[in-house]
């Protein structure tokens, strides 16, 4: 009875231990949102039985052997150490096993590749570390954002308490509608990024300077999330994936809300502003764009992302200021902002940070910035 | 057993003569300008084992991080140059090393030669590789840090890292050139110092499985040093191999690192298979099942290995037949690997077994080694690959070939050969210990692995979403007890050399290669130096 008392105890702390944990033990697939995804899961499944078979024949063998042929059993060895037979046997048999294996996955690679007549095609570009997505053709065409992560750093840094989609939250998320055939184009801006939403099968990398292609069709509505797959620097781990699905009608008035929104938001490049108002916009540029390698004190992480607080750079011409943004620095992390970024943004961004710990060093309106790009 | 122990008057009753139990010098200058290749085997040794104990301090840091979510201990950039370095530092300082060492112990010994054909080329080897280490190190004390682009170095990554990539890629082209050296030492010496009647169709397993990967090593390092070459031009003298704004293609630096990475792959498996196959016999008291076929499989995956390389890029955008092609060859590595493991069944299959230390790890490798063979041959077939590609899912993969493979078999081949190398006993209480605890942590650190990956879990992350926190913490207390548990063998291993007991001559009752035939136990510093008698 003792035994069984001990066994309840165990199995009751080891039930709190997972039911302390907020979530459930993942150990699977998420459950798939398209044919593509259902296809992998079957596949998965179908040759994960034929291992596990193969397996336990295989080291059944051996552990019969561990167990019978054992020389404290007074065991003998026997001396035979070849049959052709036999290995002409386990080289064909694992070859027709393959044969076996191959012939469906065949199928579906092929399926996977195909992108072609798509009902909607959007460019996602990979920077560091954001997503940039362009929709390219079908119903909300010239729609385009950038989306990054928008789990505040807090939560990051142990100050608050993390919330449920912790680093898989943005602001701006891809919205598609149910039942069509998506075609996204990857790119990158800088380095090698990977695009992945795992509930539809879909994971392409994004090179800079070359297009890929992939497809999904999402049979269900609802919020896909994910990250960034490939290493590609600082805050890789910081730049998710996440994906909306609407019905078709949600989608029209989605399309709709946001070419208003385009027209409103755009800025005009010659428009004066005053300095509180221009550094208050910097501020909210400088917290999406910039924290991460020169941190909220301005203080950077030297030697690898230098401070701004009393740089020459930063207290110097705004000459060089303003082409430090717009171009980056090659051979360091500094990314060019020029075409991520308005005139207004960086104008903005730039007195924020002229502005700022410490630093006095006047405004920059942006036609000055205008004015410097190439 | 007098009548094999004699090799020309220098078995037991001269061990003790200074003239042949010495080199020239004493003290540090010995191992300095040694060239006796049981100095350089033990120096590469001990030099593994070194860099073990630095990379696996990287891994508790990065476990550590990883207990929870958010940033505890390391800043990201801080925790992507640990998960590079390690990487780098286990692969080429620990465990190519580590086999280097059996192979400059063991192949003089298995084929009746003196020593390697080129003893000062050797020393040479093996004395490039503390240059190499250092660099490695250096780099975190460079403006920057180390890199941390990952230990397969993407372009265009590494062209943003600071002046520690440079010291990494100089690092490469050192660690290329010893083992290059080193390589063609052993194939020379295999080709041309086998004693009379040592016939190649008689050459021991682990010699046989030595010869083709030092082949391997010689048509893949110098790949190797051609990508971390054209990164160093692209990063310096304005080249533009990998950047597509000046005509090159980032995706051809993963063409020609994998075209070295994948026979890497087997640089480190082959001769693991070699020791087990000198293992399993001994302890089955039977000999090898199917010689000719291990040899031929050995072959066929070493060769099969260098048209396989595009599996490690299916994400990439390669043409659906790019796919397929390679595809349908990684699958057929399964063939030849199969082979290998039905031989090594066949070999126990109605043997006398018995189960000391060495034999607990090749019978772990055997079984751990094969379930990483299976997750290969899952990420072989492409559209799941492309679900489970860059997940954690391919962390426990490749820690179960690297780890339950390649350091089970180390470890195998260490407790086997240590009584012929000094003489004396290990604990075998002990051993059994370290064998039990390591495969139980090892189990908990990487298993849970494999559920992550599925999950979606990406690989070389420094924190994670919420639903990933259990498994975490289950792997990270599987690290720190695998920590915990190789101290047991450090000091089994310190105490072995201080106080074990003697060893006798053929210490194992199935052992039956010419090292433990016509060797005394220790092994004297020079043998065979006229050729023994073999029937």
């Amino acid at each position: 009875m003792k035994g069984s008392k001990l066994l309840a105890m165990v199995a009751a702390l080891a039930g709190l231990a997972v039911a302390a944990n907020a979530h459930a033990l993942e150990w699977y697939f998420q459950a798939p949102g398209s044919q593509l995804a259902r296809d992998i899961d079957h596949l998965h499944q179908y040759v994960m039985w034929l291992i596990i078979v193969i397996f336990i024949g295989v080291f059944g063998f051996m552990f019969w052997a561990c167990y019978a042929h054992r020389k404290s059993k007074g065991h003998a060895a026997e001396q035979f150490h070849e049959n052709t037979t036999v290995e002409l046997l386990w080289t064909v048999i694992p070859a027709i096993i393959l044969v076996v294996i191959a012939w469906p996955v065949t199928k579906v690679v092929i399926a996977q590749k195909d992108t072609s007549a798509p009902d909607i095609t959007i460019k996602v570009t990979g920077y560091q570390w954001k997503w940039g997505y362009d929709y390219l053709k079908g119903e909300g065409e010239g729609i385009s954002f950038v989306s990054m992560l928008s789990t505040p750093r807090d939560q990051i840094e142990n100050k608050a308490p993390k919330t449920e989609h912790y680093l898989l939250e943005v602001d701006n998320e891809l919205v598609v509608p149910v039942g069509k055939k998506i075609r996204v184009i990857t790119t990158a801006a800088d380095v090698i990024h990977s695009w992945w939403v795992p509930a539809f099968g879909a994971k392409q990398d994004a090179i800079p300077g070359f297009l890929r292609d992939l497809w999904f069709k999402p049979e269900v509505t609802g919020t896909f999330r994910s990250q960034c797959v490939e290493l590609c620097g600082k805050e890789h781990g910081f730049m998710p994936i996440v994906v909306r699905v609407v019905s078709q009608e949600d989608y029209g008035k989605w399309v709709g809300e946001q070419k208003k929104a385009l027209l409103a938001q755009q800025d005009d490049p010659n428009k004066k502003w005053d300095t509180p108002d221009l550094i208050a916009r910097g501020e909210k540029v400088y917290g999406a764009n910039c924290v991460a390698c020169h941190q909220p004190t301005g203080k950077g992480m030297p030697p690898a992302f230098p401070p701004l607080v009393g740089a020459k750079l930063v207290t110097g011409p705004k000459e060089g200021h303003i082409d430090i943004v717009l171009n980056g620095k090659s051979g360091t992390a500094m990314a060019p902002f020029g075409k991520q970024l308005s005139d207004t943004e960086i104008a903005a961004v730039i007195s924020y940070e002229r502005n700022t710990w410490g630093n006095k060093s006047g405004i920059v309106q942006p036609a000055e910035v205008k004015a410097r790009r190439k | 057993m007098s009548a094999v122990v004699d090799t020309h008057g220098h078995g037991h009753d001269h061990a003790h003569d200074g003239h042949d139990h010495h080199a020239p010098y004493g003290g540090v200058m010995r191992w300095i300008t040694t060239t006796n290749h049981k100095d350089i085997g033990t120096l590469y040794l001990w030099f593994a084992g070194i860099m073990f104990f630095i990379g696996g301090m990287m891994a508790i840091a990065i476990r550590l991080e990883l207990f929870h979510p958010g940033l505890q201990f390391l800043n990201p950039d801080f925790y992507n140059q640990l998960v590079t370095s390690h990487g780098l530092i286990m692969i080429f300082g620990a465990i190519m090393p580590a086999f280097v060492g059996f192979a400059n112990w063991q192949i003089p010994m298995m084929i009746g030669a003196p020593d390697m054909a080129f003893a000062r080329l050797n020393n040479w080897s093996f004395w490039l590789l503390p240059f190499a280490a250092t660099l490695l190190i250096l780099a975190y004390f460079m403006p920057g840090g180390a890199p941390g682009a990952g230990w397969t170095l993407y372009a265009p990554l590494t062209v943003q890292q600071g002046i520690g990539m440079d010291f990494t890629i100089f690092a490469v082209h050192i660690l290329g050139m010893s083992s290059i050296l080193g390589s063609i030492n052993i194939i020379t010496t295999i080709l041309n110092m086998r004693a009379p009647g040592m016939t190649m169709m008689r050459l021991p397993m682990f010699v046989w499985t030595w010869l083709i990967t030092a082949y391997l090593l010689v048509a893949a390092m110098p790949v190797l040093a051609g990508a971390v070459t054209m990164t160093l031009t692209d990063r310096h003298f304005g080249t533009t191999f990998f950047n597509a704004a000046g005509g090159g293609d980032p995706v051809l630096y993963q063409h020609i690192f994998w075209f070295f990475g994948h026979p890497e792959v087997y640089i480190i498996a082959l001769p693991a298979f070699g020791v087990i196959s000198q293992v399993l016999p001994a302890f089955s008291r039977k000999p090898l099942f199917g010689y000719a076929s291990m040899v031929y499989a050995t072959s066929a995956i070493a060769i099969l290995s260098f048209i396989v390389w595009a599996h490690h890029m299916y994400t990439v955008g390669m043409p659906v037949t790019g796919q397929l092609f390679f595809m349908y060859a990684t699958t057929l590595i399964a063939v030849p690997t199969g082979v290998k493991v039905f031989n090594w069944v066949a070999t126990m299959w109605k043997g006398s077994l018995t189960f000391e230390t060495p034999m607990l790890f090749a019978i772990g490798f055997l079984i751990l080694f094969t379930l990483g063979g299976f997750t290969g041959l899952v990420l072989s077939l492409v559209p799941i690959d492309i679900q489970l590609h860059d997940t954690y899912y391919v962390v426990a993969h490749f820690h179960y070939v690297m780890v339950a493979g390649a350091m089970f078999s180390a470890f195998a081949g260490i407790y086997f050969w240590l009584p012929k190398w000094t003489g004396k006993m290990y604990n075998e209480t002990l051993g059994q210990w370290h064998f039990w605890l390591t495969l139980i942590f090892f189990n908990m650190i990487f298993f849970v692995q494999h559920f992550l990956g599925m999950a979606g879990m990406p690989r070389r992350i420094p924190d994670y979403p919420l639903m990933f926190e259990t498994w975490n913490q289950i792997s990270s207390i599987g690290a720190f007890g695998f920590a915990v548990a190789q101290i047991l063998f450090i000091y089994n291993l310190f105490s072995t050399l201080k106080s074990g007991a003697p060893a006798a001559q053929k210490q194992w009752e199935g052992a039956d290669s010419i090292d433990w035939t016509h060797l005394p136990t220790p092994a004297p510093y020079h043998t065979f130096e006229t050729p023994p008698l073999l029937k």
